[in-house]
């Protein structure tokens, strides 16, 4: 995670293109800006960013499902629940998986787990649309493998 | 069993908090019920669920945009319930 530069997700550790789920590790950083400002004396992972983190989590499995063709933008969330803080030097899990896979839009369920418990979820929606340049499509592209996405399995998608 | 405009009026309703008695299968998606084409992604999502179905938005749109289609054509809600008939029966086909 870089939380400053809206880097969510710190690995892509499953992808299964049958199941249409992804599984990525969010490792929240011992120090960040962000825990300056949110709280001084007590720092606390910003909600807004653990929907973020679900957010990111789902883009890489709706990009993984639609073979990197398309871009997903979040527009809009629905039963969105924080339900307990997280506090810097977290290692936390996002679970994402597809329940909407529409023309032009997907919606995904996605929750956050520390040590195995639910600490965040959210139904989350997205407009999918072409990549406004093969620039931006590249960026993508190289952005995954920072993250190790599973490329190979972009076959069986 | 509801009619396809029974079920699609009644997802417009409670999606965009419109009242049932405002839909008519005359009515406009976007020109009579301001409909927006981010509520419209809500509506196509209740749709797809309720019958099973993927409505081509991408389709229709690109349509629409090269001139080849009007909006009353996939708006109009009477339209638009013809075309989920369509894409039913097709599926079942």
């Amino acid at each position: 995670m870089r939380l400053e530069y809206f880097q969510m997700i710190t690995r892509v550790v499953s992808f299964d293109a049958q199941a249409k789920t992804l599984t990525a590790a969010a490792d929240v950083p011992a120090e960040s800006p962000v825990f300056e400002g949110h709280f001084p004396g007590y720092p606390l992972l910003p909600g807004v960013l653990m929907i973020e983190a679900m957010a990111q989590t789902s883009g890489w499995l709706i990009l993984g499902l639609n073979r990197l063709t398309a871009m997903p933008f979040l527009v809009g969330t629905n039963s969105t629940k924080m339900r307990d803080f997280v506090q810097p030097s977290t290692p936390l899990v996002v679970h994402a998986e597809m329940v909407g896979d529409g023309s032009g839009y997907a919606v995904t369920k996605a929750f956050i787990t520390r040590e195995g418990k639910k600490v965040a979820e959210a139904e989350i929606k997205f407009a999918v649309k072409t990549f406004p340049d093969p620039k931006f499509a590249l960026m993508i592209r190289e952005w995954g493998e920072r993250l190790q996405f599973p490329f190979e399995k972009l076959e069986t998608a | 069993m509801s009619s396809t405009f029974e079920t699609v009026s009644k997802i417009i309703s409670e999606t965009c908090d419109i009242p049932l008695e405002k839909i008519t299968p005359e009515s406009h998606a976007i020109d009579d019920l301001g409909i927006d084409s981010l509520d419209f992604l809500d509506i196509a999502f209740a749709i797809d669920k309720a019958f099973g179905i993927k409505l081509p938005l991408e389709k229709w749109t690109q349509e629409v945009n090269e001139g080849k289609a009007k909006t009353e054509d996939y708006f109009v809600l009477g339209a638009l319930c013809g075309k989920i008939d369509e894409l039913v029966a097709a599926k079942g086909a």
